[in-house]
């Protein structure tokens, strides 16, 4: 399959040169680190902690998740996959990498972050997963499409937050609110509302990143 | 020409009925508002406040509109117009958001408090500001109405998260929002009891504030259009 | 075996609001080689990126066929091989593996002797296995007309084709084109008049110019 070659061919240049990964690591001890510094010996109040863990989780993927583009772009072989695949099979193989990356990240981030809080406790982990699985494709369809469009820009790297948030913000929303039901154990059928919002905003997020990703790729 | 007079005309009526006409317990006349408990005369505001909120989507609609024409055709005029369209939007946004808050303050007691809309016309904001971020950013004028066309196709297909189903399922301060006990889940964003008298003026008011957005983009995309065409002029020599 | 056609029509490029050509026609229909020669900024690169699908002009359109029947631009790179100096390969991969990479990705098998022989005729066999980044600008130049070959395309497009070449390279360049120009179309864009001497008909780009 094309698109996965794609992926093996990104995947095999990361094990090669290690970009990616190194420092979305680092960028994740980094940002757990200054909130543990911040907060000194503070109790963060539980309520708080389910929003935090999604800030953790934004900036750490507005840190990793534009190299599936913008790596291309800067190295200049963009025209060498222009001359090999049509855009469908790029993006689809780009949003696989991005896909797995963002599931790897915040596996990590999620792991890390209820060891150092203890005040995360989730009590309706079903919850939970349903939450974490939706909110991350979701997060890798929005960001991967709009790394697409900051990579034919100028000041790729502040561009990227802050083009991504506004689109990114009602995943957010409820993503954020996903996890404080969970925290507090809520039903599934009370959250049945949210889960089906976040729903939509996938289908939606991936009809319109593919509707749209001819244009920014052709020139 | 004429059509400006009657918008003038209009704009004043608006304006000073708006302001002027007093607000009674049983409204008697024609020019009598009624009384509206814990709002009393601050009530008015709806007359600019409402419109200046459906500007900023006119705005950002207009814009959307004007970036897919160019995507079809390629005619940079669409991307001047979509770009005036985009600069009185984010205008009117600021507007809103400001007359909002200061009626948050006088009806809910503190300028803001992250209630839904307050929160999605704040997306708004963002999102326009990152359309001008995105657009400075790039050298070449093709490749800056393709890209921000594209932005703003993106953009629009979130706002009606924000604008129809946050404020529905969330907690909010505005009617119509999920603990709203009178309209729960599902009324409309205003929900105030108005005579026939102050429906005429909020709609007159929301009429006069199209046209005149209508007038200001149009100004706004002919001088736009001139400059480049001057700027042709000079740089050939 | 002549069964490609190539046409032009009306093709029209700005940038921006700056006019590069306007209403540019040709049509080639046999095998042969082709040049697109003018002065430096006259549109060469320009017009043989329209040609290959990577740019799209701004009004007109590029007619592909093969045996009477349409090549649609999203399969148009799978049948076209195109080399250029702005071209780049994955310099974090030996030329093994930038191609075995490309070939999965086409959705081919990697054919190896094709590779193997290639490299042999580009004098490069010795080097397959190192990394890109390690390789002379000349090699990379090679390496790139090995990319351009390993489908078997129907069309070649070469922009600049012997840019950073010796001529030992230049020797081996265009022997490959001569031979491909038995049974295929190429289209050369350059101004160098060894390029241009291997031309059949040569195409001047001021002449369309306003």
């Amino acid at each position: 399959m094309k698109p996965y070659a794609l992926f093996k061919k990104d995947y095999h240049s990361e094990l090669r040169t290690r970009y990616a990964v190194n420092s979305l690591a680092m960028f994740i001890i980094v940002a757990l680190s200054v909130i543990l510094f911040s907060i000194g010996n503070e109790k963060v109040p539980q309520n708080l902690t389910g929003g935090l863990l999604w800030v953790v989780i934004f900036f750490s993927a507005m840190s990793g998740l534009s190299r599936a583009f913008v790596a291309e772009e800067d190295r200049g072989t963009t025209l060498l996959l222009h001359l090999i695949a049509k855009p469908s099979t790029i993006f689809n193989g780009k949003l696989l990498f991005n896909l797995i990356l963002v599931f790897l990240m915040n596996i990590v981030i999620t792991l890390l972050y209820s060891a150092l809080f203890e005040e995360f406790i989730i009590r309706n982990i079903l919850l939970f997963l349903l939450t974490f699985f939706l909110s991350n494709i979701g997060l890798a369809i929005a960001s991967t499409i709009i790394a697409a469009i900051i990579s034919k820009a100028g000041a790729k790297g502040t561009l990227y937050p802050v083009l991504s948030f506004p689109i990114l913000l009602p995943l957010i929303l409820i993503s954020v609110m996903l996890t404080s039901y969970s925290m507090l154990g809520t039903s599934f059928d009370q959250a049945l509302v949210e889960i089906m919002v976040l729903v939509c905003y996938n289908v939606i997020m991936l009809t319109a990143s593919y509707m749209l990703f001819d244009f920014i790729w052709k020139d | 020409m004429v059509w400006k007079i009657f918008l003038f005309l209009l704009l004043a009526f608006v304006s000073i009925a708006g302001i002027s006409f007093p607000i009674v317990e049983n409204p008697q006349t024609w020019y009598q508002f009624p009384l509206i408990p814990g709002l009393e005369e601050n009530a008015k505001i709806i007359f600019f406040h409402v419109p200046t909120a459906w500007l900023t989507v006119i705005g950002f609609l207009v814009s959307t509109i004007f970036s897919i024409k160019y995507l079809r055709k390629k005619n940079l005029d669409d991307d001047a117009k979509s770009y005036v369209a985009a600069q009185l939007g984010l205008i009117f946004c600021i507007l809103a958001t400001v007359t909002g808050a200061v009626w948050a303050k006088f009806a809910w007691g503190s300028y803001w408090s992250w209630d839904p809309r307050q929160t999605s016309i704040f997306a708004l904001m963002l999102i326009y500001g990152a359309w001008f971020a995105l657009r400075s950013s790039i050298e070449s004028e093709d490749k800056r109405a393709t890209l921000s066309a594209v932005y703003s196709i993106l953009a629009f297909v979130t706002v009606p998260f924000f604008v129809f189903i946050m404020p529905r399922i969330m907690d909010g301060l505005h009617p119509g929002s999920a603990d709203d006990k009178f309209t729960p889940s599902g009324g409309p964003v205003v929900n105030f009891k108005m005579n026939s008298s102050m429906l005429l003026i909020f709609f007159l008011s929301l009429i006069a504030f199209t046209i005149l957005f209508y007038w200001m983009w149009n100004v706004g995309y002919r001088s736009l259009l001139i400059k480049e065409k001057l700027n042709k002029k000079i740089i050939r020599g | 075996m002549n069964n490609y056609y190539l046409a032009a029509e009306q093709i029209t490029k700005k940038f921006g609001r700056r006019l590069i050509f306007k209403d540019l026609n040709f049509k080639f229909q046999k095998n042969g080689i082709y040049g697109i020669t003018g002065i430096n900024g006259s549109g060469k690169s320009t017009l043989i990126k329209i040609i290959g699908g990577i740019i799209s002009p701004s009004s007109g359109k590029v007619i592909h066929q093969f045996n009477k029947e349409n090549i649609n631009s999203e399969n148009l790179h799978d049948n076209l091989g195109f080399v250029a100096p702005y071209l780049i390969m994955y310099e974090e991969f030996s030329a093994w593996e930038n191609l075995e990479h490309i070939s999965k990705i086409r959705g081919i098998n990697f054919n190896t002797e094709l590779f193997n022989s290639l490299m042999e005729d580009f004098l490069l066999l010795d080097r397959k296995n190192d990394l890109v980044k390690t390789y002379s600008s000349g090699m990379k130049q090679r390496l790139k007309f090995i990319f351009a070959l390993m489908h078997s395309p129907k069309i070649l497009l070469l922009d600049e084709p012997t840019s950073n070449l010796d001529d030992a390279g230049k020797e081996s360049v265009y022997k490959i084109i001569k031979r491909e120009g038995q049974d295929k179309i190429v289209v050369i864009a350059s101004n160098e008049n060894s390029d241009l001497d291997l031309c059949d008909i040569k195409l001047k780009l001021q002449d369309f110019k306003l």
